[in-house]
């Protein structure tokens, strides 16, 4: 890194300052290996930067905490395009940020079907009936008293990448994965409050409703309900954000996200599904036939790898490190192989402690990248022994129509300049 | 089917049912909340089930009422004749093009139950204003849509009986047991394809479909 003055020999910040403006040469030396100019090396060794020159703001300058400011492109976006308006829509983590399996409560991704309620937690109330022997109604204050699980799980749109059926589309990682997020979710277990009102033999299945504008509701088998489902409160720790259903939401794990109704305030048992709209004219899949599916529910296992990826190229040959993520609604996942050969020889990724079920996983694998055209792929086989598919498998089972449940394996093209491109392969 | 991924889910539905069994509270256990009202549940008690029309309300609407509700209330959005405006939803036509490339998925040519366009409206319609129209305006809209759809005649009147009635065109076209896995892949480590035909046959570069992603949030519009 050229530095040509000395601007540590100084103690007069406003000197080093002055210094540090003349250097169009070290400059120059900076835009070829992309650095900004004037942001990073004016402050760079040896040179005193001027945060260390200060002192900063004290405790509760920021009563609730937020992002530096140069992380300020970090935020869920939408496409405009795709939705006649923002309050049925839905927005996109970014994937291409983010280091871990835990989505930060401001950037889960947001799926509303009337815009996101301002629910009164004091007014909020949950109501179970039907076929129960005790139908109840709820305060927040009961719903916290019950015995308290909290639990590991992504939660996944199954629209995500449902705008790759027919052809890439979308450069991006955002906007081609970015449907999903996974959270510590803490509540009651679905389980604790049907013992409590008591389940009438015939009872088989729930109807779930929320207290937004649309009151959003679905079908959930009985068995499933039982099985692992929660009603929560809380995400990472605090309570529910707004856009994730505060004050109650519940949570299916391992299932299509709109199941997991928001701002949950009714289950109501009985002997049959409720056959909704949002299990039948949607979430229902289209198949070439002409028939469709329904109550395809299960998020099948899938991977990405989120570097490199569109928003994160590569600078330059050298070594790296291939980073992604993998989940599967079947419960673990057990190995993630990638491809730097558009799937021609697989190596086995490194899969990073804990591997949870129905969680996001995180994997790695160390690359050498000679600086010659690549086509990363990554797959996903999950502890069931379900094998990740292409674009190709799916589309000869299911034609292009089918919107939902696109979990193939997705092809990034790296050029010689390092740029990384949605492709997809014959 | 019982492949392992059946196995395992069933396997996980009878360890619940067990340890529910075992360490099952009696109802009441804990004896928070309170008990529901029968006016209680009334109020909040809308769903109606789409295959029998089961929980649909008193309550009675013509095709003709319908045409007056709907011009008020959903024509800004769906179009006059429920064509729909800008991206919001198609209501009527498609029918006949699901096996299409380009399938028209509209209550018509899609929805396989009568009763569940009432439960929509009634839960979610108009968008705006959601829960402000009438049990008869509701039925009287259900009406109207069917019959733009040529479900219904024109002299069709929408209540808790005729509802559940009205076959719906693609109503036997829904499988409602999930088949998959669909798809058998093997996991292959090497050579598993001749280099020569991996050939990029679709990519994104150059379609100018995606939002940034980097700076304030991209407001692009439909190309």
């Amino acid at each position: 890194m050229p530095v040509r003055s000395k601007p540590a020999e100084t103690s007069d910040p406003r000197l080093a300052r002055r210094s540090f403006l003349g250097i169009g040469a070290a400059l120059t030396g900076s835009l070829a290996l992309g650095v900004r100019p004037g942001h990073a090396q004016p402050a760079s060794p040896p040179a005193e930067p001027p945060w260390s020159q200060s002192i900063g703001p004290g405790v509760v300058d920021r009563p609730y905490g937020r992002p530096a400011d140069a992380e300020a492109d970090v935020i869920r976006r939408n496409v405009p395009w795709l939705t006649a308006g923002t309050e049925s829509s839905i927005s996109f983590s970014p994937l291409q940020s983010l280091h871990g399996i835990i989505t930060p409560n401001g950037l889960f991704f947001e799926r509303y079907h009337s815009g996101r309620p301002d629910v009164d937690p004091d007014q909020h109330r949950l109501m179970i009936h039907g076929l129960v022997e005790r139908p109840l109604i709820l305060t927040m204050k009961d719903i916290v008293r019950f015995p308290s699980v909290s639990r590991i799980h992504f939660i996944e749109c199954p629209a995500n990448g449902g705008m790759e059926w027919r052809a890439a589309q979308l450069n991006s990682l955002q906007f081609n994965h970015g449907m999903i997020s996974c959270a510590e979710w803490t509540g009651v277990r679905l389980s604790t409050l049907l013992e409590e009102v008591g389940v009438k033999k015939e009872a088989a299945w729930a109807m779930v409703e929320g207290a937004d504008g649309a009151h959003m509701n679905r079908s959930l088998p009985l068995h499933k309900c039982l099985d692992d489902c929660l009603v929560v409160y809380a995400q990472n720790g605090e309570a529910l954000r707004p856009e994730q259903g505060y004050p109650l939401r519940l949570v299916v794990p391992g299932w299509e996200g709109n199941v997991s109704i928001k701002w949950l305030r009714r289950i109501k048992l009985g002997d049959r599904p409720w056959y909704s709209r949002e299990e039948t004219s949607k979430y229902t899949d289209l198949m070439p036939d002409g028939t469709s599916r329904g109550f395809t529910w299960l998020i099948d296992a899938k991977s990405v790898i989120t570097f490199p990826c569109p928003e994160k190229p590569l600078s330059g040959p050298g070594l790296y490190e291939i980073r992604g993520l993998a989940w599967t609604g079947n419960g673990k996942v057990k190995r993630v192989d990638v491809s730097t050969d558009g799937g021609v020889n697989w190596q086995t990724a490194r899969l990073h402690e804990p591997v949870l079920s129905k969680a996001l996983t995180k994997f790695t694998l160390p690359w050498r990248w000679d600086g010659r055209p690549a086509l990363l792929e990554s797959r996903v086989i999950d502890e069931t022994g379900y094998v990740q598919p292409t674009i190709a498998q799916l589309r000869k089972q299911r034609g292009s129509n089918s919107v939902y449940h696109n979990n193939s394996i997705q092809t990034w093209q790296v050029k010689p300049d390092g740029s990384v491109f949605d492709v997809q392969l014959a | 089917m019982f492949n392992s991924r059946n196995r395992a889910m069933l396997l996980a539905a009878a360890v619940a049912a067990v340890a529910t069994a075992a360490g099952a509270a009696e109802p009441g256990y804990y004896g928070y909340g309170k008990i529901a009202s029968p006016e209680e549940i009334a109020g909040w008690n809308i769903d109606v089930r789409g295959d029998d029309g089961a929980g649909l309300p008193p309550g009675s609407g013509t095709v003709a009422r319908g045409t007056e509700v709907f011009s008020e209330q959903c024509a800004s959005c769906h179009g006059t004749f429920g064509e729909g405006e800008g991206r919001f939803p198609k209501l009527a036509g498609g029918m006949g093009t699901l096996k299409h490339d380009r399938p028209e998925l509209t209550v018509g040519s899609y929805w396989p139950f009568a009763p569940t366009l009432f439960d929509y409206i009634n839960r979610a319609m108009p968008m705006q204003a959601p829960h402000t129209l009438s049990a008869d305006d509701v039925y009287a809209l259900t009406a109207y849509i069917l019959n733009l759809n040529d479900i219904v005649p024109n002299e069709f009147v929408a209540d808790q009986d005729s509802l559940a009635k009205v076959k719906m065109p693609n109503r036997d076209s829904f499988v409602w047991t999930d088949p998959r896995p669909d798809t058998m892949a093997k996991p292959c480590m090497s050579a598993c394809a001749n280099p020569a035909d991996v050939k990029i046959v679709s990519t994104a570069e150059g379609r100018d479909l995606t939002p940034r992603t980097t700076g304030p949030l991209d407001t692009m519009q439909p190309k």
